[in-house]
């Protein structure tokens, strides 16, 4: 069973084997289109309207079939690799191992916000931006400029203590732990992150940015440990739901995945710890 | 525009952000969007209440107005353009917005929206997305 590991404790050569895994599906063409797929989903999913990966219950269950894909997709360059997570509480400033040039480079340099250090460097030629809001094709990063502080442990703890895992209207609007662990209410988690980080990943083009896998990765380790924490509850809403995807639906784009297909990640990995 | 009228943008958006205020603060938002430094006063106000705007910010035309009847473009009945560039942008439910490069933070005006856009940019220009 492959095991998804914390970052912070990878060894040397897992850190090479998963920047060369991301190098090669970017060298082969195959890394931009879950960027397309991702800016795709994020500029049609409305409130309003139909809504599947973002601002909705399925947020939760789209990112893990998407990673999910991600991961198989390295798996195919390097069967040894999984996805790391980063986890923001503890890993919380621009010096962290995380952002070393073994792992994923450094922060912006001030004036443009160009990464110049490690693999994803734009001085690098391995990593042009292709799938781009702007003319801009060098990755970016802004880190702690947007927005200060990323989320402590404590607000974690109280996301992960809402014992309903989502409410009508099934939006940016919804009470709920969904709603809450995304970020349009509440202490603001998984948004915040990606304010946080800045550059790319404040777009809708933010798998440009390979730390949206560890952030994404940690945010499925948090449902984890809200499934955990909470064995009487579960996905909602379970009931046919205009523009929502309920529990028995297909997602699109798979069209062959439901939310339950994806409530229980053990059929295809576990993770090295609880939170 | 000054560097201390970014660096006001900036401590703004921290300041909504880290409160979380962003998602309630709905009232005032017409003097907030009119307010800028360079603002231009709106022609007047759209169907859906939001009011048109055209200036000149930090050197970059940003101009926004309601959509064409008809034209509802993923969720927004409103248009924003930077340098005459469609920047893709989308109303929340709360009544606050998010552009395509500002996805995860929210602003009180299609206003606010278009300079941080422009904050964003750097200079860049826009590019139609998929
Ligand atoms: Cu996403
Ligand atoms: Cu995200």
């Amino acid at each position: 069973m492959a095991v998804r590991k914390n970052q912070a404790t990878l060894t040397a050569k897992e850190k090479r084997d998963f920047v060369d895994a991301l190098l090669q599906l970017k060298r082969l063409g195959r890394y931009d289109a879950y960027v397309a797929t991702h800016n795709r989903f994020i500029v049609s999913d409305t409130d309003n309207g139909e809504r599947t990966g973002h601002r909705s219950p399925s947020f939760l269950p789209w990112h893990r079939r998407f990673l999910l894909q991600f991961e198989q997709d390295l798996q195919s360059v390097n069967p040894s690799v999984t996805l790391p997570y980063w986890d923001w509480t503890a890993d919380r400033t621009a010096t962290a191992g995380l952002w070393a040039d073994d792992l994923l480079g450094g922060n912006g340099r001030s004036g443009d916000n160009r990464v110049t250090t490690g693999p994803f460097a734009a001085g690098g030629g391995q990593w042009t931006i292709t799938v781009r809001p702007d003319s801009r094709d060098y990755l970016r990063r802004s880190l702690g400029t947007g927005v200060a502080q990323l989320p402590t442990r404590a607000e974690v703890e109280s996301v992960l203590a809402v014992q309903t895992y989502d409410a009508a209207p099934w939006n940016s609007s919804s009470a709920g732990f969904r709603n809450q662990l995304e970020g349009w209410r509440g202490v603001n988690l998984h948004n915040r992150v990606h304010v946080w980080v800045g550059g790319l990943m404040g777009t809708g083009m933010s798998p440009n940015d390979p730390v949206f896998w560890l952030h994404h990765c940690f945010i499925d380790k948090l449902w984890a440990e809200w499934q955990r924490r909470h064995p009487q509850q579960g996905y909602l809403p379970t009931a046919a739901t205009a523009n929502v995807v309920s529990l028995n639906t297909a997602m699109k784009p798979w069209n062959d995945t439901t939310p339950a297909d994806m409530l229980d990640h053990t059929r295809h990995y576990t993770y090295d710890s609880a939170f | 525009m000054s560097e201390a009228g970014n660096h006001a943008e900036l401590t703004r958006r921290r300041m909504l952000q880290g409160a979380g205020v962003a998602l309630t603060a709905a009232v005032g938002t017409a003097v907030l969007g009119l307010a800028g430094p360079t603002g231009t006063p709106a022609a007047a106000a759209g169907p859906g209440g939001h009011d048109t705007f055209d200036e000149v910010y930090r050197g970059r035309r940003i101009q926004g107005r309601p959509a064409a009847s008809g034209h509802h473009h993923h969720g927004a009945d409103y248009t924003v353009q930077i340098d005459g560039e469609e920047l893709h942008v989308m109303r929340n439910a709360d009544g606050t917005w998010i552009s395509v490069v500002n996805h995860y933070q929210s602003h009180q005006t299609p206003l606010a929206l278009a300079r941080a856009a422009v904050v964003e940019l750097q200079g860049a220009t826009l590019v139609p997305i998929a």
